[in-house]
């Protein structure tokens, strides 16, 4: 049962492997790609029952001991995480035949590299396998970017891949560093080992700000708004749910096992996470179409997410999981609506789109209010629960300020969204051309789908929230993770 | 120490020329700190001498680890330089007189 681990790496990697081999067939494309997807989605789920009893499943790749073998283990936060994104790459896929760029022959097999990748960085338990892993989430997310190369686009490519370029060779540094200091790049080996020694905490310190730009955390977020909001509708679905996050689930792991949540320097996380909530709520202020205002909002979240691992108690860390759950369904959906807004009318400058939408585009209104309000945090969305278990582990254990920031930011992050409501549906009706035929339903039932889980998670919270704590209380204590991936 | 200076000068020269405006220049710089990368992982290994592999004369083997990290990176540095190389080409290909981006400094 444990080589089910495996599963959620090697079954995209075959499928995008017979795709690009088969024959040129859009159809084939949709039902392999959606099909090894599902098979993905099921392995987690599977995955996530298990280990939501404390086991962590292992598999030693070959059969070597660890420290030789390549150790893939999956413990409640890596297999939580793990469904996630494939329930994202699901719905990124389904959306994608709504927008109409998964005709480009290379796309489905470049978004099962991608997910075949995230998968591998979520359960591998070494540093090294780590940095492949991310380098196969990001080549192909390259080549995504660039699929219908306009001059915009290469211009947003060249800042994505410089600055993701450069992170990568921190990021190896680091682990050559680490591997001079302490002979192993084992994380199980390698538990605690920054508390113990300065050096050791220099080089893991790499790491993690390596890990910072990729999650595009402030001051190292700058490239996130200019690449983003170059890629195609479906892209930035999935690259909101994959890429970012991978940054975000490697600090959580790593400040968790080398540094063993170490609270000399939570201060420093914190500091960094309402820095990240409060220049990305305020960058969003000033923006003036549908996708900019959201890639701002992805950093302010990210320092939501933050401030659970600055924490560093199991409620802390339990809450920030609850949230980056319930924050990337969320951000999906609104991506996507922003996304089908852009397909059919050409454009989503507010300026442009001039309000008003709501009295055509009826679903996808309702989507948009669904989501929208989640992410401020409104009753009795699952945002609300989100950010109640967020400011209920920051009054207990961190500094006022921090409280303060969590509800500000959340005041803000309403006004952006009234902005978008506004600007985009409310109103007299469009003075744009109406589009010819009405949206499919692949462009329209992904956000409502979302948008419905994010109600459904605020109202039932409770499985979600049981299994965030879960999470919450390994990564306070990774010991079990540390056993089982030495063993 | 002669591993310490290396890296050090590649890092300066990648770090200036990452910081030019022409992209083929970046591009120069990334392959620059990827080598600096190399050799970083490489003395990270330690100065044992040999082969890597036990009974090459009696010697104790140098660490294969390294070896073997710095073949993956140098496989992935290699696949992105080409990369980018074609999104340089791929930008020169529709030249705009507001992108003075893509040519360098004149």
């Amino acid at each position: 049962m444990n080589a089910l681990v495996i599963a959620p790496i090697a079954l995209p990697l075959v499928a995008a492997a017979v795709l690009l081999l088969a024959p040129r067939s859009t159809t084939l494309a949709r039902v392999v790609g959606i099909g090894a997807t599902a098979l993905v989605v099921l392995a987690a789920a599977v995955l996530l029952a298990r280990t939501l009893t404390g086991e962590v499943p292992v598999v030693q790749v070959g059969g070597w001991p660890a420290g030789i073998a390549i150790v893939l283990a999956l413990d409640a936060f890596g297999a939580l995480v793990l469904l996630l994104t494939a329930a994202v790459t699901l719905l990124g896929l389904v959306y994608a035949i709504g927008t109409g760029e998964d005709r480009e022959r290379t796309f489905t097999p470049l978004v099962l590299v991608m997910s075949a990748g995230v998968s591998g960085a979520l359960s591998t338990a070494d540093l090294f396998n780590l940095f492949v892993f991310v380098e196969v989430v990001l080549i192909p997310s390259y080549v995504l970017l660039t699929l219908a190369p306009r001059r915009q686009r290469i211009a947003g490519a060249r800042l994505y891949v410089g600055v993701n370029l450069l992170a990568s060779t921190l990021f190896l540094g680091g682990i050559g560093l680490l591997y001079g200091v302490t002979g192993t790049v084992q994380l199980g080996q390698l538990a605690g080992v920054a508390t113990a020694s300065a050096p050791a905490a220099l080089a893991a310190t790499l790491l993690l700000v390596a890990m910072g730009i990729k999650s595009a955390v402030v001051p190292l977020h700058s490239w996130l708004p200019g690449s983003y909001s170059v890629a195609g509708p479906a892209v930035t679905v999935l690259f909101s749910g994959l890429l970012t996050k991978i940054g975000l689930y490697a600090l959580f792991r790593l400040y968790s096992v080398l540094f063993d949540g170490d609270p000399r320097f939570l201060w420093v996380l914190l500091v960094v996470a309402v820095l990240t909530m409060v220049v990305g709520v305020l960058s969003a202020v000033g923006a003036t179409a549908v996708r900019p205002v959201l890639t701002a909002h992805m950093v302010s979240q990210i320092g939501y997410v933050l401030v659970g691992l600055g924490l560093s108690t199991a409620a802390g860390l339990g809450a920030a999981t609850f949230f980056l759950v319930q924050y990337v369904l969320v951000k999906a959906a609104l991506f996507m609506v922003g996304g089908a807004v852009e397909v059919r009318y050409g454009t989503d400058v507010l300026a442009r789109v001039g309000g008003g939408l709501v009295h055509r585009e009826r679903w996808l209104a309702v989507a948009f209010a669904g989501s929208a309000l989640a992410l401020v945090g409104i009753p009795p969305t699952s945002g609300f629960v989100a950010k109640l278990q967020l400011a209920t582990a920051a009054a207990a254990d961190g500094p006022w300020w921090v409280l303060v920031a969590v509800v500000a930011v959340s005041a803000v992050t309403m006004v952006s969204m009234l902005k978008l409501w506004n600007g985009v549906f409310w109103g007299e009706p469009s003075s744009l051309p109406a589009p010819a035929r009405g949206a499919s339903a692949t462009l329209v039932g992904p956000p409502l789908l979302l948008a419905a889980v994010a109600l459904v998670l605020g109202i039932w919270a409770e499985p979600l929230l049981a299994a965030s704590t879960i999470a919450g209380q390994q990564l306070a204590d990774p010991s079990a993770w540390v056993a089982a991936v030495t063993r | 120490m002669t591993a310490a200076v290396a890296v050090g000068l590649l890092v300066a020269g990648g770090s200036y020329l990452v910081l030019q405006r022409g992209l083929l220049r970046v591009v120069l710089g990334f392959v620059l700190l990827g080598h600096a990368m190399v050799v970083l992982v490489l003395a990270a290994g330690g100065d044992r001498g040999g082969f890597a592999l036990p009974g090459n004369g009696g010697g104790e083997p140098a660490d294969p680890l390294p070896q073997a990290f710095v073949l993956t990176a140098v496989v992935i540095a290699f696949a992105v330089t080409v990369y980018l190389l074609g999104l340089l080409r791929a930008g020169s290909e529709e030249p705009s007189p507001a992108d003075d981006d893509a040519r360098g400094p004149s």
